[in-house]
């Protein structure tokens, strides 16, 4: 018996002497726009020409399953092999993982082999660690906040563009989305290669709606219809909570900022220099968060928490209202038990010319330098490239995925497949971002350490939900603190 | 003398210490070093622009109001998570160390949340204890608990400190079951001819004869509560809400991975390496005068 406790207290001493060390790499954080969308449900399409390889999840999902199981496919030998590290988790990535297949199969001289590495944040770090070493990846997918950070580091990234133009590639910038593209462009240039882009929504239940004595035909369109929507949904026991939202900064700071026609921050939100400062403490910004608060305070909102933490309180039917990832639609189609609607995000009707298009979230291919690279590797990178930009390759994606589509192309195949029909809503984040031609205030952001922005945000306005603050001293606060990292970020690169 | 007979070889003591020596270097002294020599730097993520800032960072760090804050935490937390840990810990001990039915299960049992990591423990938690899907949570509520951690600073901090130290019990259980049972049953008995009540025995006997794994364990707990508890708070908090439950350990890995301000997050872990440096000395100096060891 005793002999058996030191043996046990053995093997604690063992365990505990490696544990000190703290593995942040373990937990896969969740910081990440639009994963929140696992499996997309509108896959079978009757409609749809025979397709063999978009016919079912199921039909994706299973190879890539048992191939992360048993050791990754081997590059052929005599093809021009080039890495590609993704962040995207399960359901999506299987879709992602599909696409490279498809793309080695279509041809025979390249091969592109495609890594996970984990959420946005791990993949970002290990791009950077590989660089260090000097075997970054041919091509890494970065989140969109991480835009500023990529372009800055001019040596480490080749951008699009300039692959197009090495490689005789006959880059059409205007064949892409304008908000999608010019979120990844500088000027006329593409620097980074659009992939999955999406743009919240605003999902309500209908049931509830019904119960509530609410016309779901007639979905709220203002502010103050939301609230007084959300109000009546709690006020009548239809929901619990009435109205909540995923992403807080995303949809309610950085969305509300553009579809308003107003700055996030100074020099077209940063898009124009790295000394932009943050402008999001004005008078509507201000009202905004008060009337969150005040929703807050009479039951109508409930503050879900950061990120996507919020997205399982409408499918579970507790929130009657939320403003998510249109790419959460498959999530939401598939979670929920109860018949759902979508329409765009509300706006303030007092403000001249809103509301105007929304901006994207989501992420986008970078193309990494390395020594050593060869010419033909990047060819190889950009006839992967070109290969995701066809209408057919871009409209399952977009299909599949619930991701918006990057291209016209797609966006026509989509319909020319009766697509919209089958899934009515599913064109409406096309609308919502190609509404109006976007502006200065529209086109995107590019802030310099954008993930801690958005958290020194979540910070000031839980405190200002917590009771501990007004709306003007948590935007105040909020601005003050972001605009410090902004010259934190642009000290670094000076 | 009798040392040379048996090491006649002037080289074996070092080679047989080798192993452990080249571990120590490559996996404890060469990231330290690392991380101080990172700490004067100013550098972007990629490496491609650096400067030498020396003590700048440093002083950001210091003069920053939010890493004040955390120090703040940091000092609640681990303090909390220590005595919440021992206190029970100790009380299971003595429990199971009673001749009782069934007492071999019973320690198993209570040996395994030891075996989970942090993360899974965090994410088993949330599903317990998240406001409207946890099971426990939704209960709290609908008993008119105003439960709701993602907004509530202190609810969250009690979260983590009860899920941090829920991990951390069947370690501390361990130490002071064998603590227990190598007391001599001599000197029990002699006490309980002596007519000494339960009470009375654990007062005068167990505990003193506990101290030096009292000991231990504090200084064990510490260190595990400044280190080893990012998985629970990244899990389950995210260090929010607002800043309630960031710690210095946290904030180092949201200021150099999510951040990626590399200097001042290794800065940072530098004087986080003093606070416990500093800590494990003061304990060896002026607490271990006072333990009794058998």
């Amino acid at each position: 018996m005793k002999r058996m406790l030191l043996a046990l207290l053995a093997l604690v001493l063992v365990l505990s002497a490696c544990g000190p060390a703290p593995t942040p790499t373990a937990v896969p954080p969740t910081a990440v726009p639009p994963t929140v969308a696992p499996k997309p449900t509108e896959a079978p399409k009757p409609t749809e020409a025979p397709k063999p390889t978009t016919a079912a999840p199921a039909a994706t999902t299973a190879p890539a399953a048992t191939a992360t199981a048993a050791p990754r496919p081997t590059p052929p030998p005599g093809r021009v092999t080039v890495e590609f590290w993704f962040g995207l988790g399960k359901p999506l990535g299987d879709v992602l993982e599909a696409v490279v297949m498809d793309f080695n199969k279509s041809q025979d001289k390249y091969y592109v082999d495609a890594i996970y590495k984990g959420a946005y944040v791990d993949t970002m770090n290990a791009a950077i660690a590989a660089f260090r070493a000097g075997k970054a990846p041919h091509i890494v997918q970065m989140f969109e906040v991480g835009t500023a950070t990529m372009m800055a580091a001019k040596g480490a990234i080749k951008p699009v563009y300039q692959l197009a133009k090495e490689t005789g590639w006959n880059l059409d910038p205007s064949i892409y989305i304008p908000a999608v593209r010019g979120y990844y462009s500088e000027g006329e240039n593409m620097i980074s290669m659009p992939l999955n882009s999406s743009t919240p929504m605003m999902y309500y239940n209908i049931d509830a709606f019904k119960k509530a004595g609410l016309d779901p035909a007639k979905p709220p369109k203002t502010w103050t219809e939301v609230r007084a929507a959300a109000k009546k949904l709690v006020d009548s026991g239809a929901t619990k909570c009435g109205f909540t939202f995923e992403w807080p900064t995303w949809t309610q700071l950085e969305n509300f900022s553009a579809i308003h026609n107003v700055p996030l921050a100074t020099k077209t939100n940063g898009m124009t220099g790295m000394d932009a400062e943050l402008k999001f403490n004005s008078d509507l910004h201000i009202r905004h968060l008060q009337t969150l608060m005040d929703m807050a305070k009479e039951g109508s909102f409930k503050y879900g928490g950061r990120d996507g933490a919020a997205t399982v309180l409408f499918p579970s039917g507790e929130c009657g209202i939320i403003h998510a990832s249109s790419a959460a639609r498959a999530r939401i189609s598939r979670e929920s038990k109860f018949e759902w609607g979508v329409t765009f995000l509300p706006y303030y009707d007092d403000v001249p010319g809103a509301p105007i298009n929304s901006i994207i979230g989501g992420a986008s291919l970078w193309v990494m330098n390395a020594p050593g690279r060869t010419a033909d590797e990047y060819k190889a990178i950009a006839e992967f490239f070109k290969y995701i930009s066809k209408p057919e390759v871009d409209a399952r994606w977009h299909q599949e995925t619930g991701y918006v589509p990057i291209t016209h192309g797609g966006n026509d195949k989509t319909k020319a497949d009766g697509f919209y029909q089958k899934n009515p809503g599913a064109d409406l984040p096309y609308q919502q971002l190609t509404r109006t031609k976007p502006t200065e205030n529209s086109l995107g952001l590019r802030l310099g350490n954008m993930p801690q922005i958005r958290i020194i945000v979540y910070e000031e306005w839980e405190k200002a939900f917590q009771g501990q603050q007004t709306a003007k001293q948590a935007m105040d606060n909020a601005v003050k603190r972001g605009n410090e990292v902004l010259r934190e970020f642009e000290k670094t690169y000076k | 003398m009798q040392r040379r007979v048996i090491f006649n070889n002037r080289l074996l003591p070092y080679l047989l210490l080798l192993p452990q020596l080249v571990i120590t270097v490559v996996f404890f002294f060469w990231p330290a070093s690392q991380a101080i020599y990172q700490s004067v730097l100013s550098q972007d993520p990629f490496g491609l622009r650096t400067r030498v800032v020396y003590l700048e960072n440093f002083l950001t760090v210091l003069r920053d109001p939010l890493y004040i804050e955390a120090f703040k935490v940091t000092i609640v937390f681990s303090i909390s998570v220590t005595l919440f840990v021992m206190t029970l810990a100790l009380l299971f001990a003595v429990m199971a160390d009673r001749q009782i039915r069934g007492a071999q299960t019973y320690k198993t049992l209570l040996l395994w949340p030891y075996a989970l990591a942090p993360a899974v423990a965090a994410v088993l938690w949330n599903f317990i204890f998240h406001p409207s899907i946890g099971i426990f949570g939704k209960a709290l509520n609908s008993w008119g608990l105003h439960w709701d951690y993602q907004l509530n600073g202190a609810q969250a901090l009690v979260l983590v400190v009860v899920a941090s130290s829920w991990k951390q019990i069947a370690h501390n259980f361990l130490f002071f079951l064998a603590g227990l049972q190598s007391i001599p049953t001599a000197v029990v008995e002699a006490a309980m001819i002596d007519g000494a009540n339960s009470w009375k025995l654990f007062r005068s006997i167990h505990f003193p004869l506990l101290s030096p794994t009292t000991f231990y364990l504090i200084t064990i707990n510490l260190v595990f509560a400044f280190f080893d508890t990012f998985g629970v708070i990244h899990a389950l908090t995210h260090g929010g809400p607002g800043r309630s439950t960031t710690t210095l350990m946290y904030k180092v890995y949201m200021d150099g991975y999510v951040n990626l301000n590399l200097g001042g997050s290794a800065a940072q872990s530098v004087i986080l390496m003093l606070i416990v440096s500093v800590l494990v000395w003061l304990q060896f100096r002026f607490v271990e005068g006072k333990v009794h060891y058998t």
